[in-house]
């Protein structure tokens, strides 16, 4: 069971990210009255940047990328395979210092910025999901994936505050305004774009097959909040993942980009409230 | 065990006559003879004391010379102390090292003591003495190679390298004889020694700033040397025994507390962790091998040998908040520093306050995760310090923001930089996971607030480490190159260091089973698993996959044909990759920074308040248990 | 239509216009014009593009910036001159700090005149230079 979900991650994890990508850019385009891309366009995009030569800035730079993509492989087959969540979580952040490395490798002002506010985002965001492994341990009494969805109630039930907080700090590993610091998918970005300034053709098209990998990581994070024992708990993960990502795309066109501060400063705070509340409550009730 | 007095002994003796060679290189062979020495006997000791089955046994009942000749010593400590307090007017060291010896000396000739055993050789004794001499002894030769540099660098210091080696040796003395005693009174002139000889090195230059700092060492060392001193008193009044295993069995929580004290300022937490940074004006050698790799580890080590006692009472939860709350201030403050030194030195605080807040937990599993912690640690510490001075001779200064692009310039030094930094915070190295297991047997005692620390802690931990990496790998070709004029005897040093690493890594399953675990048990008298083997093998997979993923995607890459183009600057880029053309039509030179963050986590805006509540917390512990005591 | 066309990226560069062209070219991104339904995207990154759309004439500030970009764009790539100035060097054409059109530094694949050039003409030009796109591919293809 857990090969057959690892296999459909590896396969079917970059399609449906790459889809869900192309309904979000559809659904952004029709926020704003716009037609918007075919959804499709994704694919259509990833095929051009594989067929366009190869430039590079430097030579190290696509073997930081191809780790970074390789890394984020491990940490969803994990996730996906039932292994441990907590070591899921340590890959994840092993692959994103793989980005930010490939990214500063280059000595580029505008990457090199980028990379620093990506490490700034990662700071912001990786206490939150310390806790959330921690209150999956609390709540299931293993750290292990596999553990936490033969539940007989949902987790959501125990950690709602932690549900709460990781949608507001998701938006950053979505890459949504108004946390998209370090490379965004708007056209107008203050640094060109950002953490991936130097980055054309193939290497651009595997760190945009890594985003959407982690796309479907992190919305399998969002998942184990719903799924329990029960069949029926399945379909409606996927439904609430699904409003997650469109709520996340409704806040991405109603805000406006913050500056680094306050992206530290809120996911902090949201973390110590949402997180640490509720992490309190439930050392109580358990 | 006969070995014993002969592994305190060898040292001792080099450190007499290590002033008597003038010759730099007669001395510089004294100082591998010695090493190698120390290893090799270090290595027989292991092997009989494994041969005999690993047992924990005590040693020396009868020692009254010996008693007699540490109490001279005691005082020979306490003139050097008053006599360097009048010379340069510190009146506050002398006040503490008189009172604290004065109690000593009452309590030897008045205290009714049993007689009992003065030494013991156990699992956690043994390790601490492989971790003294091999990383001990390395960077004893390591420094061979380095004062060579340090001196045709720096003119303006006296070259009293005699005396310097003289102390290292003497320090690893002192060091064997701390972790293997068993009586409090042995294990305090041991620790004194050690405070004095920290003292003179941090003012080993002489200069107004170095004095300051070791003075700055010396009065915050005696202040726990003081809490050690009323312990063994409290301890010889209230039981009528001074050794360690009666004070973790019996003890009562006062001598605890104070035995707790003398840990706390040993490894450098809050409130108590200035004396750290201040340590960095030291030569290289003596911050990698006192102030990261073993001389604070006598401070952690005390404590994981209390930890039993520590379980559960109001001192454990005051040592495991000190720990947890300096973890996460340290690592804050280390964000903000751009000297490599100095970020050491904050990470190094950082990572013994982990080690302290799993000790102050004192059940099985934080044990477990203190002891690889302290293993690992002393390591990759060692290492990277090491490193870090060989870069400074080379390119004259530490300041991280100048290693923009080392790789392309001082490769090998990099590669040892980088292999300590992915080991000090990398998944799945060996630092990683005894974080893993720290985190959760937090969790499993029901500590919020170190849960929370720690996760913010791993956070910053994160932070510091990655913008450092990410500047050594950077691909810039800077003007002009540098010579690596770093020595055999420092790459020797390095390369073994490094190898070990490597090698602990691999071996982590092997090493939690046949090492730590032993040590539990002999702790706690039973040892849990803590991790199932099958856990340990997956992350030995884990870390094969983490050297061979990047290994194989180079290889990749190597075949794919590029055409090689300059970076990105808005179309101005000179050619060369370190100019652009300003709108004066002038090249101006790119300059890249990292991120500090100076007015957020900067160490002038965080210290204090840290120091205040850190302190605070000592202070109300300290009375609740002097009024419990006392009401 | 082929690889390239369905997925164009454009980079914008202002040579010297002044600005009218430029603002054109921001209006085909507004909701009423929409060229994302194309697929384009305004990257403003070399490294990213496969169209460089330029606007107002060359002068000699900004010849070695029209060449580094272009050299920093990965093949196959065009080159679209928006405006009279882009192509001729216009009104400025005499100038004597001007150099003339676009294609007296770099090829230029479409033209599009107009002072200002209207957003239907520019958007007009840009879909013609996907078809441009698409031989230049099947060009370096066979090439190789």
């Amino acid at each position: 069971m857990s090969v057959i979900s690892v296999i459909g991650y590896i396969v079917l994890g970059p399609l449906l990210g790459c889809l869900l990508s192309g309904i979000d850019r559809k659904i952004t385009a029709r926020m704003q009255r716009r037609r918007g891309p075919s959804i499709f366009q994704v694919f259509y995009d990833l095929r051009k940047l594989f067929s366009k030569e190869m430039i590079a800035v430097n030579n190290i730079q696509l073997f930081l990328n191809l780790s970074y993509l390789v890394f984020l492989v491990i940490a969803g087959a994990m996730l996906f395979g039932g292994m441990d969540i907590l070591m899921c979580l340590f890959i994840l952040s092993l692959a994103d210092m793989f980005l930010v490395i490939a990214a500063s490798s280059d000595s580029s002002p505008y990457a090199n910025m980028g990379a620093g506010r990506e490490m700034i985002q990662m700071m912001a965001y990786e206490p939150l999901t310390l806790l959330i492994a921690v209150g999956f341990y609390l709540t299931t009494g293993s750290f292990h994936v596999g553990d936490i969805v033969s539940m007989p109630v949902s987790a959501v039930v125990f950690m709602p505050g932690m549900l709460l907080g990781f949608m507001y700090t998701a938006a950053i590993k979505f890459r949504k305004s108004p946390f998209d610091l370090s490379t965004s998918h708007h056209a107008h970005q203050e640094m060109v774009k950002g953490i991936t300034t130097e980055m054309s053709g193939t290497t651009l098209a595997i760190m945009n097959i890594a985003e959407y990998y982690e796309l479907i990581l992190i919305l399998g994070i969002f998942g184990l909040f719903i799924v329990n024992e029960h069949w029926w708990s399945w379909p409606i993960a996927v439904v609430v993942c699904l409003a997650i990502y469109f709520l996340e795309i409704l806040w991405d066109n109603a805000t406006a980009r913050l500056n680094w501060k306050k992206v530290l400063y809120s996911c902090w705070l949201v973390t110590l409230l949402a997180g640490g509340l509720n992490l309190l409550i439930l050392m109580l009730i358990k | 065990m006969d070995l014993i007095p002969v592994l305190i002994g060898v040292p001792a003796v080099m450190a007499v006559l290590l002033p008597f060679l003038k010759n730099e290189k007669v001395r510089g062979k004294a100082v591998y003879a010695g090493a190698l020495a120390i290893m090799a006997l270090t290595l027989a000791l292991l092997v009989t004391w494994l041969t005999d089955g690993a047992p924990s046994m005590l040693l020396f009942a009868d020692t009254e010379l010996v008693d007699h000749g540490m109490m001279v010593g005691d005082v020979f400590l306490m003139g050097l102390i008053i006599y360097m307090g009048v010379k340069y007017r510190r009146y506050f060291v002398i006040f503490l090292t008189v009172v604290q010896t004065g109690l000593l000396m009452y309590v030897e000739f008045t205290a009714p003591l049993k007689s009992g055993h003065h030494m013991m050789i156990d699992g956690l004794a043994m390790l601490m003495c492989v971790i003294i001499a091999f990383v001990g002894g390395l960077i004893c030769i390591y420094a061979v190679g380095y004062m060579k540099g340090y001196h045709s660098h720096h003119k303006e210091f006296k070259d009293r390298q005699p005396f310097f080696f003289s102390m290292l040796f003497l320090f690893l003395a002192a060091m064997f004889g701390l972790v293997l005693s068993q009586s409090l009174i042995w294990m305090y002139f041991f620790w004194e020694i050690t405070s004095v000889i920290s003292f003179l090195l941090i003012g080993y230059t002489r200069t107004e700033e170095a004095v300051h700092n070791s003075f700055t060492a010396l009065w915050m060392n005696l202040l726990g040397g003081l809490g050690f001193a009323i312990a063994i008193a409290l301890l010889a009044f209230g039981g009528g025994s001074v050794q360690l295993s009666d004070a973790i069995a019996v003890g009562g929580a006062l001598p605890l507390a104070f035995l707790a004290l003398a840990g706390l300022t040993k490894s450098a937490q809050l409130p108590f962790s200035a004396w750290l940074l201040g340590a960095m004006v030291a030569p290289t050698p003596s911050s990698a091998l006192l102030h990261s790799a073993t001389m604070v580890k006598a401070g952690v080590y005390l404590l994981i040998r209390l930890a039993p006692a520590l379980n559960g009472n109001m001192v454990g939860l005051m040592v495991s908040l000190i720990g947890g709350f300096t973890f996460i201030a340290a690592s804050m403050m280390a964000i903000a520093q751009n000297d490599g030194k100095k970020v050491l030195a904050f990470s190094t605080i950082s990572n013994l306050g982990l080690i302290v807040a799993c000790a102050g937990i004192g059940v099985e599993e934080t044990v477990w995760g203190a002891v690889l912690l302290m293993i690992f640690h002393a390591v990759s510490k060692s290492m990277l310090f090491q490193a870090v001075g060989a870069t400074e001779n080379c390119l004259g200064s530490r300041d991280i923001e100048d290693m923009h692009g080392l790789l392309l310039r001082l490769p090998k030094l990099t590669y040892i930089m980088g292999i300590g930094i992915a080991g000090m915070y990398l998944a799945p190295f060996g630092m990683l996971i005894s974080k893993w297991v720290a985190l959760k047997a937090f969790v499993d005692s029901e500590n919020v607030l170190l849960v929370i620390f720690i996760a913010f802690g791993s956070a910053t931990t994160m932070f510091y480490w990655t913008k450092w990496l990410s500047k050594l790998i950077s691909q810039h070709r800077a003007r002009q190159g540098v010579k690596d004029i770093t020595c055999k005897d420092e790459y020797l040093s390095m390369f073994i260091h490094a190898g070990l690493m490597l090698l602990l890594c691999l071996l982590f399953p092997l090493l939690a089973s046949h090492i730590v675990n032993p040590i539990l048990a002999e702790l706690f008298g039973y040892s849990a698993t803590v991790l199932s083997m099958s856990v340990l093998t997956t992350m030995a997979i884990m870390l094969v996959s983490v050297l061979i993923v990047p290994l194989m995607m180079a290889f990749v890459t190597k075949t794919a044909k590029r055409q090689l183009v300059p970076i990105y600057m808005n179309g101005v880029n000179e050619g060369d990759n370190r100019h652009f053309v300003n709108s004066m039509g002038e090249p101006t030179h790119l300059y890249l920074s990292n991120w500090y963050l100076r007015f957020e986590f900067g160490m002038r805006h965080l210290m204090r308040p840290c120091v205040y509540a850190s302190a605070s917390l000592l202070v109300v512990v300290f009375c609740l248990l002097i009024g419990g005591a006392v009401g | 239509m082929g690889r390239m066309s369905k997925s164009p990226w454009l980079l914008h560069y202002d040579a010297s216009s002044c600005n009218g062209c430029d603002i054109e070219v921001l209006d085909c991104l507004t909701p009423k014009y929409d060229i994302e339904r194309f697929g384009i995207i305004n990257t403003g990154d070399p490294f990213q593009a496969d169209i460089l759309l330029i606007t107002g004439g060359v002068n000699s500030q900004t010849e070695p910036v029209v060449r580094q970009l272009y050299s920093q764009m990965p093949d196959p790539k065009v080159v679209v001159a928006v405006g009279i100035c882009a192509c001729t060097g216009g009104i400025f054409k005499e100038c004597y700090n001007i150099k003339g059109g676009i294609d007296t530094v770099i090829p230029v694949d479409v033209y599009v005149p107009g002072c200002a050039a209207r957003p239907e003409s520019i958007i007009d030009g840009v879909v013609r230079a996907l078809a441009i796109l698409d031989e230049k591919r099947a060009v370096s293809k066979k090439a190789r």
